[in-house]
């Protein structure tokens, strides 16, 4: 019976404090297995979502980016850390940047991630995603969640997220595509354009592009 | 042979150019001058000619063929694939590769089907070029080859061995040899044009950015995915 009225005040308390770990256990113990906390469960719960979500949309089968960027703004924005992914891509440069221009630098290269990130996902979400168990030590802050995609007649292509972990959760702060990385390989591209013409030049050579991507994406419609 | 002796041309060229190079070049890409004068004329040739024709073919032929022909000469490179393998001490990966190649070519009906995949036998990315930066030879310059694009003075001369043996070279007739290296490369081109499409999207100099990617994508070949980490920046300025 005092299984199953375990708090009744006749118990006493080292038998309390057991039931209580052992219902703790219960409850945390499968949880633990599926952690939705987990930085790869993550990875694997938003493409999986993401993926089905672009299959089933009638509009964006039909060949509409403004409701996969949408999608996108919605289901994945949120666990990326775009202030981190400018940072590094904008290198030593960033330090000289005023807080106006960081904000603003980092609001454009955002638009134009998204853009790249939608053709991507367009491009490739039929294929099979391969989700690589996480090699990290619980304790670890910063991870790489790898997931491979599968395709056939080739070499599956490795998609490695680098997380960090954050007071608001597991955020991307870099993605390497078949070994590339992309912040890193924005890196040579944005000390160019602030040699020649400064931080405002980058920022003014980004709206640009995303205009251009913008104007290009209208006349597609058309 | 005569494509070799082309790639080898252009190389020296590179090099002579690569002698009248200012100061304020990257270090991993002395002969820009001379490699951005390639590229261009390699867009040029792509605009007018590879990028329609490949965007025909995957337009006119279902995946069902396509993937055919991809798993045809697919099957054939794991040949090499294995030898490379096993020239890097890699003997379990060069025997899959092989075994590959053996399923593929009898059961796989000539290697149309990649049954080897279904089975478990992973399909691996390896070539000349690889293999000597495994051996530990440097990247060398940075090298933009006519038609081929983005390589280093190391893997050019990786490829230089790549077509001088290729088996593809031995089918005969002439006109059979020449088919098949035109349909392997329009097929190639067509799986790379989504790929093209982002790229073009994604770079602010197109030049650099696929420089970069080609030469971080180098590396992680060479460590098989699993590079060692950086010591120095992306970019040592």
């Amino acid at each position: 019976m005092t299984v199953i009225h375990p708090v009744t005040p006749a118990m006493p308390i080292p038998a309390r404090r057991f039931l209580c770990l052992l219902g703790l256990l219960l409850v945390l113990g499968p949880a633990r297995a599926q952690d939705a906390g987990a930085p790869d469960v993550l990875v694997k719960n938003v493409t999986l979502e993401v993926v089905d979500l672009i299959t089933k949309d009638k509009e964006i089968q039909s060949g509409s980016r403004a409701k996969l960027i949408q999608l996108i703004d919605a289901k994945v924005l949120p666990h990326f850390d775009f202030a981190s992914m400018t940072a590094l891509a904008t290198g030593q440069n960033w330090n000289k940047a005023t807080p106006e221009q960081k904000k603003r630098l980092t609001e454009e290269f955002k638009t134009l991630l998204v853009r790249t990130y939608a053709s991507a996902l367009s491009a490739y979400s039929t294929q099979k995603f391969d989700f690589r168990p996480l090699r990290a030590k619980p304790t670890d802050t910063d991870v790489t969640v790898n997931v491979r995609v599968l395709q056939p007649g080739a070499q599956p292509v490795a998609i490695d997220y680098s997380m960090e972990k954050t007071a608001a959760g597991w955020k991307v702060y870099d993605v390497m595509v078949g070994g590339v990385s992309l912040v890193a390989n924005y890196r040579t591209e944005f000390t160019n354009i602030v040699r020649e013409s400064g931080i405002d030049g980058l920022i003014k050579n980004l709206q640009s592009k995303n205009h251009s991507l913008d104007s290009a994406a209208g006349a597609a419609k058309k | 042979m005569s494509r070799l002796a082309r790639a080898l041309a252009v190389l020296a060229l590179a090099a002579a150019a690569g002698c009248a190079t200012n100061g304020d070049t990257d270090p991993r890409d002395p002969w820009e001058p001379a490699n951005r004068a390639i590229y261009r004329f390699n867009e040029g040739f792509d605009d007018a000619l590879l990028r329609p024709v490949a965007t025909a073919y995957r337009d006119t032929l279902p995946e069902e063929v396509r993937g055919r022909v991809r798993n045809f000469f697919s099957n054939i490179a794991d040949l090499f694939i294995g030898l490379n393998n096993m020239l890097q001490g890699k003997f379990e990966d060069g025997v899959t590769d092989w075994a590959r190649f053996a399923f593929n070519s009898t059961f796989g009906l000539l290697g149309l089907h990649d049954i080897a995949s279904d089975g478990g036998l992973e399909k691996h990315n390896e070539d000349f070029g690889q293999t000597f930066g495994r051996w530990g030879v440097g990247d060398g310059p940075y090298v933009v080859l006519p038609i081929l694009g983005s390589s280093t003075l190391r893997d050019a001369v990786g490829t230089g061995i790549e077509i001088w043996t290729d088996p593809i070279g031995d089918f005969r007739p002439i006109e059979v040899r020449n088919s098949a290296v035109v349909l392997r490369g329009v097929n190639t081109r067509a799986d790379l044009l989504d790929a093209s499409r982002i790229l073009e999207e994604a770079a602010l100099d197109k030049y650099v950015f696929q420089r970069d990617a080609y030469l971080q994508r180098r590396r992680s070949l060479i460590y098989d995915g699993h590079p060692p980490r950086d010591s120095g920046d992306a970019n040592p300025r």
